[in-house]
């Protein structure tokens, strides 16, 4: 048996000594050990006990996945209260793909998907809708409260968590995200302690209009990493009230901060919970300083790489919603893209546009006027996950274009600002 | 010969090459080409990591401050070792994030792997080692630069 450094109650002793079976000690053990490096004295409970996993494709090979999925199932482990899991890879419907893509999706990429669907839904799945990197919306439900103690993974999903919504989960990595779930709890240290959640770097925007969410979430992932910044002079563009344009806002400005860095806390002055009940307090004494004018800003734009074969030639296909776009954020995209059109005379998007948002907003969406505006443009909606999309060595040779931070770094797409990709897909 | 010491989270002794990354490794963005491509060796595909994009890591010594970007890190970690496409050793010159730490436990629990991790051995070491340097790691987290 691992020798253990923190302090177990006698049930996670039993546990960790194969009293309630080898698969679940295994899990207990993981978490144990990943716990013990990081110091942590105790396993404490999970108190929002719905889980969100990031995993949520069936690449074959991820083997190791699919083998520790089947040795928890044989063993009758599941999480009690279910999970949400990031978006699904594929959907044909929505996101066209001629044969060969097809062929690479369905046998190379993505062969195990309907499988590893199975396992999910074995371990505990919601439902079929619940395939979302945004399961906080409040259309799709797994929302937990300030203080709630979480077993979560997806970058975007636990930076959102901790800083909007008040929660507790450290940056924990796909199966820690699904041990933590099924054990019910999980080790105390990092974003879970109010020493981790203190801010070591203080940020002061100074720029000259409200910065562009996802090139600000960059700048300061790039510049803190792991660290927890707290943020000045936000408020005064996005205002002191958390609201759905604010938290979509933050939404954005999370991801970005996440995986252009590894931030998974912020404190935004005037407005995240904690920053409005601590204030201050919540800085380090000696934190460090960044100031971000819109010099900075473009600095940290153009440095953006394009890895396209051809980085002049022109896009071909645009992806606007990577985390997955608010019910709000859909309305808003859906009235600019419909000005554009009617300002340059046109009638329809001139390449593939697809927003992406949870089959749950996408539901509520399709009931509305506006939907019926946006698939007039030629436009369409999916739940998908773009980056996923993006993986098939014959769809990463379209030119695509996003607005999405997070997708720029984990494919060849081109980062563009609202404003241009607007222009890009319209004139 | 300099020689650092830090904290062996996976020991093991291991004479080889470095390849170092002055700047955080987005783990996903590093290895997914590579795994997912079958590949026989991990060529690094980040494109926002000039440190180390296009350099083969397969069992070399990685050296990096910690590792960043998607929460699949640590699956990804995991899925390395067990294709056996890993660095030989993950050399962290900070404490090692949670990510990274998810994946080197369970690669060690779930896949029996052998890679070696060793994190603390401070900002001098990366300001230190080269990449193509070589470098002799001991068990208790000892790590030399010939």
């Amino acid at each position: 048996m691992y020798d253990y450094k923190m302090k177990l109650n006698p049930e996670q002793i039993e546990i960790l000594e194969g009293k309630q079976g080898a698969v679940k000690a295994q899990v207990m053990e993981t978490l144990v050990m990943f716990g013990d490096l990081f110091g942590a004295k105790r396993l404490v409970p999970v108190t929002h006990g719905k889980g969100h996993l990031v995993t949520s494709f069936g690449i074959p090979l991820l083997k190791p996945l699919f083998k520790t999925m089947d040795k928890l199932i044989d063993e009758g482990l599941y999480v009690e209260e279910g999970f949400t899991v990031d978006p699904r890879p594929t959907d044909y419907a929505n996101v066209k793909c001629n044969f060969l893509e097809k062929l690479i999706f369905n046998t190379k990429m993505y062969g195990e998907q309907e499988r590893y669907e199975q396992q999910l839904t074995k371990v505990g799945l919601i439902d079929s809708n619940a395939f979302t990197c945004t399961c906080y919306m409040d259309e799709v439900g797994n929302i937990p409260k300030k203080g709630d103690i979480l077993s979560w993974a997806e970058s975007s999903a636990v930076v959102y968590a901790n800083s909007v919504l008040g929660a507790r989960c450290n940056r924990n990595s796909g199966m820690l995200d699904l041990f933590g779930s099924i054990i019910g709890a999980v080790p105390e240290f990092g974003l879970l302690t109010d020493e981790g959640r203190k801010a070591t770097w203080k940020v002061i925007v100074k720029t000259t209009k409200m910065p562009e969410a996802q090139i600000l979430g960059s700048a300061i992932g790039i510049k803190v990493m792991e660290d927890v910044p707290y943020v000045y002079g936000l408020d005064k563009f996005i205002g002191n009230e958390l609201n759905d344009e604010t938290k979509s806002y933050l939404k954005d400005f999370g991801a970005a901060t996440a995986s252009n860095g590894a931030v998974g806390l912020y404190h935004i002055d005037g407005l995240t919970p904690e920053a409005v009940e601590l204030g201050e307090s919540l800085l380090v004494e000696n934190a460090k300083e960044y100031i971000i004018d819109d010099a900075e800003l473009e600095r940290v734009y153009k440095s953006y790489p394009c890895i396209w074969k051809k980085p002049e030639a022109k896009a071909n296909r645009a992806f606007i919603g990577c985390p997955h776009l608010s019910y709000t954020q859909l309305i808003n995209w859906t009235n600019k893209l419909c000005d554009a059109l009617k300002k340059n005379s046109k009638k329809k998007v001139n390449m593939p546009v697809v927003f992406t948002t949870s089959p749950d907003v996408a539901a509520k969406f399709k009931k509305t006027t506006e939907y019926q505006k946006l698939i007039s443009t030629g436009a369409t909606v999916s739940s998908i996950c773009p980056l996923m999309y993006t993986n098939n060595p014959l769809t990463k040779l379209h030119n695509i274009i996003t607005n999405s931070n997070k997708l720029r770094t984990y494919s060849a797409a081109k980062y563009l600002k609202n404003e241009d990709i607007l222009k890009a897909i319209t004139e | 010969m300099k020689e650092f010491k830090g904290r062996a989270i996976t020991g093991g002794t291991w004479t080889g090459e470095a390849v170092v990354s002055k700047q955080g490794v987005n783990t996903l963005a590093t290895f997914q080409k590579s795994a997912l491509n079958n590949a026989k060796t991990v060529i690094a595909a980040d494109q926002s990591n000039p440190d180390i994009y296009q350099k083969e890591i397969t069992g070399k010594a990685l050296c990096l401050p910690i590792t960043i970007g998607s929460t699949t890190g640590g699956l990804v970690i995991q899925t390395i070792c067990s294709m056996d496409l890993n660095p030989a050793c993950f050399l962290f010159s900070k404490a090692i994030d949670s990510l990274a730490a998810s994946g080197i436990v369970l690669a060690k629990i779930w896949e029996d792997s052998n890679v070696i991790a060793i994190d603390n051995l401070g900002d001098e070491f990366l300001e230190t080692v080269q990449t193509g340097d070589t470098v002799e790691v001991l068990d208790d987290g000892t790590v030399k630069i010939k």
